[in-house]
């Protein structure tokens, strides 16, 4: 037997900083504990019980409440973000509230990561690979969805009027962030 | 670019989509008794109108639910779309309702 040792590693290990003065911050979030949820409008009203904030029902919502997120992907679909290391108690948690109802919950912390994008100039650089009008008016505070960053899925969800987090999965990290990077340049 | 109306997320880039073939055709109930044109007819063969064509479509970079669309494929023009589910519509009323 080896003593081998899993060791966490960040997915922005070894990248550039992407910081631009009075424009623009690109920085990574901290480790967070993440589910994938499924089921009908009755089982994500059980689901908020064990989760506890309200699985918003209106598509393209995010709602959140004491560090735990809840964000609609799709009609029967939310992302569901906690703070690290809660995995078992939230698991427990929803399993026990939906008591035995259809569903899928699955554990996805590992495989996403996130950063966010903060300053007068944010829309302006996701929109160097981002397709949608992300002007205040169109899409505001409190809006999430998932899209596509140059070739890459992405949740985007604004956090504040300068503010956007972005959700990915951990392996798009580098092209993501070099593309960013190199379109901070040009800020 | 082209601008797809998601019936539940609205107006989307076209890179958000997948197309995924025309819409509306059933599965034969009992593959067993069909005979091997019929269901060489399912499985192969197609309308491919010059007009108004019924198609599926995934918004999989988005909400990644299939939807039904209508769209003339001369002019790429969409003129409806609507949830997976539901009844085909009839295209005359469409082309009406687009007209109005």
């Amino acid at each position: 037997m080896s003593d081998s040792k899993i060791t966490r590693r960040s997915a922005f290990e070894g990248l550039h900083p992407i910081q631009v003065e009075g424009a623009v911050t690109v920085a990574p979030t901290p480790y967070a504990t993440r589910f994938s949820f499924r089921g009908d409008s009755k089982a994500a009203s059980a689901c908020s019980k064990g989760f506890g904030v309200m699985l918003p029902n209106a598509l393209l919502k995010a709602e959140s409440d004491n560090g735990r997120t809840a964000i609609s992907l799709g009609p029967d679909e939310w992302l569901l973000i906690a703070p690290d290391g809660e995995v078992e108690a939230l698991e427990a948690a929803i399993e026990k509230a939906l008591d035995k109802q259809h569903h899928s919950l699955v554990d996805i912390s590992h495989r996403n990561t996130a950063f966010t994008v903060s300053g007068p100039k944010a829309e302006t650089l996701l929109a160097s690979g981002c397709l949608l009008d992300l002007h205040v008016s169109v899409f505001p505070v409190g809006m999430a969805t998932r899209t596509i960053y140059s070739k890459a899925d992405i949740v985007l969800w604004r956090t504040a009027a300068d503010t956007f987090h972005v959700e990915l999965w951990r392996s798009f990290v580098p092209f993501v962030w070099g593309l960013l990077e190199e379109a901070s340049h040009e800020l | 670019m082209l601008l797809i109306p998601c019936p539940h997320c609205g107006n989307r880039p076209e890179l958000e989509f997948r197309y995924a073939g025309e819409a509306h055709i059933a599965r034969p109930a009992d593959p067993s008794t069909t005979s091997d044109q019929e269901w060489a007819e399912y499985l192969y063969f197609r309308s491919n109108p010059k007009g108004l064509h019924i198609e599926r479509w995934r918004h999989v970079s988005g909400c990644a639910r299939f939807f039904n669309c209508v769209r003339d494929t001369v002019s790429d023009k969409i003129l409806k779309t609507y949830p997976a589910g539901q009844p085909k519509p009839d295209l005359a009323d469409i082309v009406k309702e687009a007209h109005q």
